[in-house]
């Protein structure tokens, strides 16, 4: 019988359906799987007796010939969704202690469906970063090594946790928050599918906030028909989120396997960055081959403000990140450093409860916001916004259904590497995917292939607002073309 | 949630809530200058006249259920964090989700004012930290309020009506409450009151004076209690003023202004201008500057003093609330709202001056509370549809019932005589049961006993007598008792009044007046 923790989420749904297997072996197989692997650091916190007791009434239900489309499916949840009864921390110091009474809409989603929560996975603190190791966790190991090297390497982030656990088999799937790209790197760094949709698809509804204009989940999962599967579920109007939007949930599993044939992909020139690699260059034509294989038109389009994007971003994300990050202040829930009087209280506790990147943005944030500043800078940035939404518009109004790019410059780089550096070379990361995040588009990571040294590449889809299915329509004809790409499990 | 939540140790309490002068805020107060001078407004200094002019930020809290971001409850007098919300106290990745009723209440306030409503407004962040603050922000509408331009008529008492303009209305939350005397080192935060749905009412530096600044306020709360979308209620602290206070010599320039923060009662209003104002004309003759800062006004010391210097001059940030869309609506919408409005206070004084024929002050007096006025028209129209005299019921509901109300520190609605009681009262006057005398005895003995007028009238022999065979006889013993002054009369017909009260006195006040002045004037040989 197949190794439950190499089983797809489909597959292992038609496993439990058909009474073939139960989810208490699932889960079990799974929980095991995240004791061997506790070395990548993927969980920040694992919840067995929740996940069984979870898996048991998931075992009655289908034993009734009855559940919903994720019973007894065991999944992981990043940091930052609030998870009631359940230590939800965002990875940071000052959250180290808060238990929320409250489930996040999404999480609450997936449950309603029939998941299975295995625990709570790490992430970089407050979702800024973009290798997973700002977390007050320490960094996530991704599963991917080099070739004839066991130098640990990052899984990417801010959802490095989400990533690796799903690489590693430590759960089916997993949700991740996507500001500026933390869905769609990491994904791409562990070979796994992870999207972003449209902003307005999923509520953030007791998600930890980090930038909420540009703030969305999604999933992570080992293919894109499990991303479509999770994505369903995940999705939907929420009136105490008045950014999601009031539109049905398609069927997106139903896109799968959908022919592509006549659909114009854009190819944006300005992509082609300074110092990309030639694999990634390479890499990017195969995708447009595959695609062209598979009888999509491709065709070259313009997206002019690109290289505004990446600089507008850092002003965006860190205002709002300032004023979001404006409530861990040590009065009401979260770490207290004593002070004094009260300012120096604050003083202490912000100094103590966030970290250098955390303290970085909300400096930067504070200082754009600032009274002879802000026209300069924030109201800048958001005219940039409008100039990167026209691009796109543009590209779709001539009838482009997909824009085809790299989803990152280069591939997983080691732990360390980056951190001592300047951090603009960290932020240069996420060049080819905050533009999507600053247009509210969705985009999907998907695994291309394997670079020399045997890393994962990833490409990114870009998408119309609201159009996920052509997403993962196009997605999977990558996925047939490229194949699936697995780490060996060194650690276990 | 817990019940209180402890601020760290302080030695110092907390400084005061810091609102101080908005850097970043243009400022739309004292920068325009439209009324003309008003010479009998002006204060004399030693070195001359000085006119004081005065714009006021009013924070009236919204009549309604619940806050303006969540569904908590916004009543007034709870536990110390009986009514809050995960929204409320700011629980990560909580959202706002703006609460209909509260944009109803501020558009219906708007069309009170007379104001341009803005079909397309934007909730920005204001952004402070303060233990009574959650989010480390306040929602509020900086650049885009929800309502725009319009204008109050204040009613002066010497009969002047000043125009005062209306700059701007905005939605905002606001805060809780920090408690500094409940713990030798540690200050509690009660966040009851944080989230709760304000309306800030900007004038324009219209006013001229302490006077007007009080009638000014008093007429906004009229205006809204009539409209039921803030109680008014200052003592509770659902309507506060920031009072901006500047002086000049007439025909100068703008003098520089200092804004005097969360004024709470009428009289302090008043008094906070007056000292205000003497203070700068105090500077200014002693060839000083005045520095644009914010103060706050101490009613015991009778002084303002200065909150907080430069250095910790705040900078708000402020910008679009990515949490909450654009506020938007149709003008379908406030056209049904508007259809809706109740009579107003201006509308319902001139119905009474002219269907009523009643002045422009008694007029002004009953309409001046939306209860008084009901009970006013309640004595006016009886309830099975007759009509009363309105200038008859006006002198009782303003002399009589508003005197003793007065008298017992007692509002209109705590009447223990109502309309209905009072209306039955004119009725015996009007048909000539009773006298008006006997109606004052009357009067009193309903409010201190209760009962049916016209039952108590029956019960305790109050009737009038107009039985004239009864009075012929008092009159003729009256005069047969005073023969002097009998002829007297004769010469000097007004003499007769004296008879009248005579025989007044000695029915016990129970004698129809009319009878015995017509009687007396017969028998006196007077015409």
């Amino acid at each position: 019988m197949t190794d439950p923790i190499s089983l797809t989420l489909a597959e292992a749904r038609d496993l439990l359906r058909s009474r073939a297997m139960s989810s208490k072996e699932l889960t079990e197989a799974h929980l095991s799987a995240m004791a061997a692997a506790r070395g990548l650091n993927a969980y920040v916190l694992e919840t067995p007796d929740k996940a069984l007791a979870m898996a048991a009434a998931s075992d009655q239900k289908l034993a009734k010939g009855e559940g919903g489309p994720l019973e007894g499916l065991p999944l992981g949840i990043k940091d930052m969704f609030a998870t009631e009864g359940v230590r939800t921390t965002a990875c940071s110091a000052i959250l180290e202690n808060f238990v929320p009474v409250y489930e996040s809409t999404v999480s609450s989603h997936l449950w309603r469906d029939g998941a299975v929560m295995l625990g709570k996975l790490n992430n970089d603190e407050f979702a800024m970063g973009s290798s997973n190791e700002t977390s007050r966790f320490g960094p996530v190991v991704s599963p991917w090594r080099r070739k004839g090297d066991t130098a640990k390497l990052v899984p990417g982030g801010s959802s490095g946790g989400s990533a690796a656990a799903v690489a590693a088999g430590l759960c089916l799937g997993a949700t991740g928050t996507d500001t500026g790209g933390s869905i769609r790197q990491p994904a791409a760094f562990t070979g796994t599918v992870g999207i972003k949709p449209t902003y307005g698809r999923c509520s953030r509804w007791g998600i930890v906030a980090f930038a909420s204009s540009l703030d969305q989940a999604g999933p992570f999962a080992r293919t894109v028909r499990d991303s479509a599967i999770l994505l369903r579920a995940m999705a939907g109007h929420d009136p105490k989120d008045t950014t999601s939007v009031d539109l049905p949930v398609p069927d997106y599993e139903a896109a799968v396997g959908r022919s592509v044939k006549g659909m114009k992909i854009g190819i944006p020139k300005e992509y082609r960055v300074d110092g990309m690699s030639d694999e990634i260059e390479a890499l990017w034509h195969q995708g447009a081959e595959w695609l062209k294989a598979a009888g999509a038109e491709i065709v070259e389009v313009s997206l002019p403000h690109t290289k505004y994007a990446l600089p507008a971003y850092y002003i965006v994300a860190p205002a709002e990140a300032s004023s979001n990050l404006a409530r861990y202040d040590g009065v009401r829930y979260g770490v207290r450093v004593p002070g004094h009087d009260v300012t120096e209280m604050y003083e202490k506790t912000r100094a103590a409860g966030f970290g250098r990147e955390v303290r970085r943005r909300i400096m930067i944030g504070t200082y754009v916001l600032s009274a002879g500043y802000y026209d300069a800078y924030y109201r800048r940035a958001q005219q940039v916004r409008t100039l990167i939404k026209r691009d796109f518009e543009a590209c779709f109004e001539a009838g482009v259904s997909a824009i085809l790019t790299p989803a990152t410059p280069s591939a997983a780089f080691g732990i360390g590497e980056k951190v001592s550096g300047d951090p603009v070379e960290m932020y240069l990361n996420d060049i080819f995917t905050v533009t999507v995040n600053m247009a509210g588009l969705p985009g999907i990571a998907v695994p291309g292939g394997l670079d020399a040294k045997g890393l994962p590449l990833g490409l990114q889809l870009v998408g119309r607002p609201f159009d996920e299915e052509t997403l993962f329509s196009l997605g999977e004809t990558i996925e047939q073309a490229a194949g699936r790409f697995a780490p060996e499990r060194w650690w276990a | 949630m817990v019940e209180r939540f402890g601020a760290p140790p302080s030695p110092a309490p907390l400084p005061p809530r810091a609102e101080p002068t908005d850097l970043s805020r243009d400022a739309p107060l004292g920068k325009t200058m439209t009324a003309p001078v008003k010479t009998d407004k002006l204060i004399e200094g030693a070195t001359g006249a000085f006119e004081v002019i005065v714009g006021m930020e009013v924070h009236a809290q919204v009549t309604s259920q619940a806050k303006l971001f969540s569904g908590a409850s916004a009543a007034f007098g709870a536990a110390p964090n009986a009514h809050v919300s995960l929204v409320d106290a700011a629980m990560p990745g909580m959202l706002p989700v703006i609460n209909e009723e509260c944009v109803r209440q501020a558009i219906r306030t708007g069309l009170g004012l007379k104001a341009a409503i803005n079909l397309r407004s934007v909730f920005d962040r204001k952004n402070y930290f303060y233990p009574d603050l959650p989010q480390g922000y306040q929602i509020s509408q900086y650049k885009s309020p929800i309502v725009g331009e319009g204008e109050v008529l204040v009613d002066m008492p010497d009969g002047e009506t000043v125009k005062v303009g209306i700059e701007r209305l905005h939605l905002e939350q606001d805060a809780g409450k920090s408690v500094h005397d409940q713990h030798p080192s540690m200050s509690f935060v009660d966040l009851n009151r944080s989230g709760v749905a304000l309306m800030e009412i900007v004038s324009k530096p219209d006013i001229r004076s302490a006077e007007e600044a009080k009638a000014f306020v008093a007429k906004l709360r009229t205006i809204m209690r009539y409209l039921g979308t803030c109680d008014g209620n200052m003592e509770e602290g659902s309507l506060r003023a920031d009072v901006n206070v500047s002086v000049r010599r007439p025909g100068e320039p703008l003098g520089t202004r200092c804004e005097i923060k969360n004024v709470n009662s009428l009289r302090f209003i008043g008094q906070a201008i007056e000292v205000e104002a003497r203070r700068q004309i105090g500077l200014i003759e002693d060839g000083e500057t005045i520095e644009q800062e914010t103060r706050l006004f101490d009613p015991g010391k009778g002084e303002t003093r200065s909150m907080r210097n430069k250095e910790e001059a705040h900078d708000y940030r402020y910008f679009p609330d990515p949490d909450l869309l654009p506020l938007e609506f149709d003008q379908a919408y406030v056209d049904a709202l508007a259809a809706d409005l109740p009579e107003l206070p201006d509308a319902r004084k001139a119905r009474f001056m002219g269907n009523y024929g009643l002045s422009a002050y008694d007029a002004g007096v009953l309409t001046g509370e939306k209860e008084s006025a009901d009970f006013f028209e309640d004595v006016v129209r009886a309830a099975d549809g007759r009509t009363r005299d309105p200038k008859i019921a006006a002198n009782w509901v303003l002399n009589e019932l508003f005197g003793r109300l007065n008298k017992e520190g007692r509002g209109i609605a705590a009447s223990p005589v109502s309309a209905g009681q009072l209306g039955a009262v004119l009725d015996l006057i009007a048909d000539g049961t009773i006298s008006g005398k006997i109606a004052k005895d009357l009067f009193e003995i309903v409010w201190t006993e209760g009962g049916d007028p016209k039952a108590i009238v029956e019960a305790r022999g109050m009737k009038q007598v107009t039985d004239t065979g009864a009075i012929a006889a008092a009159v003729d013993e009256v005069i047969a008792k005073n023969p002097d002054k009998a002829a007297q009369a004769k010469e000097k017909p007004a003499m007769v009044g004296w008879f009248v009260g005579q025989v007044m006195k000695a029915s016990g006040g129970k004698a129809n007046p009319q009878a015995v002045n017509a009687l007396l004037k017969s028998k006196l040989g007077i015409e």
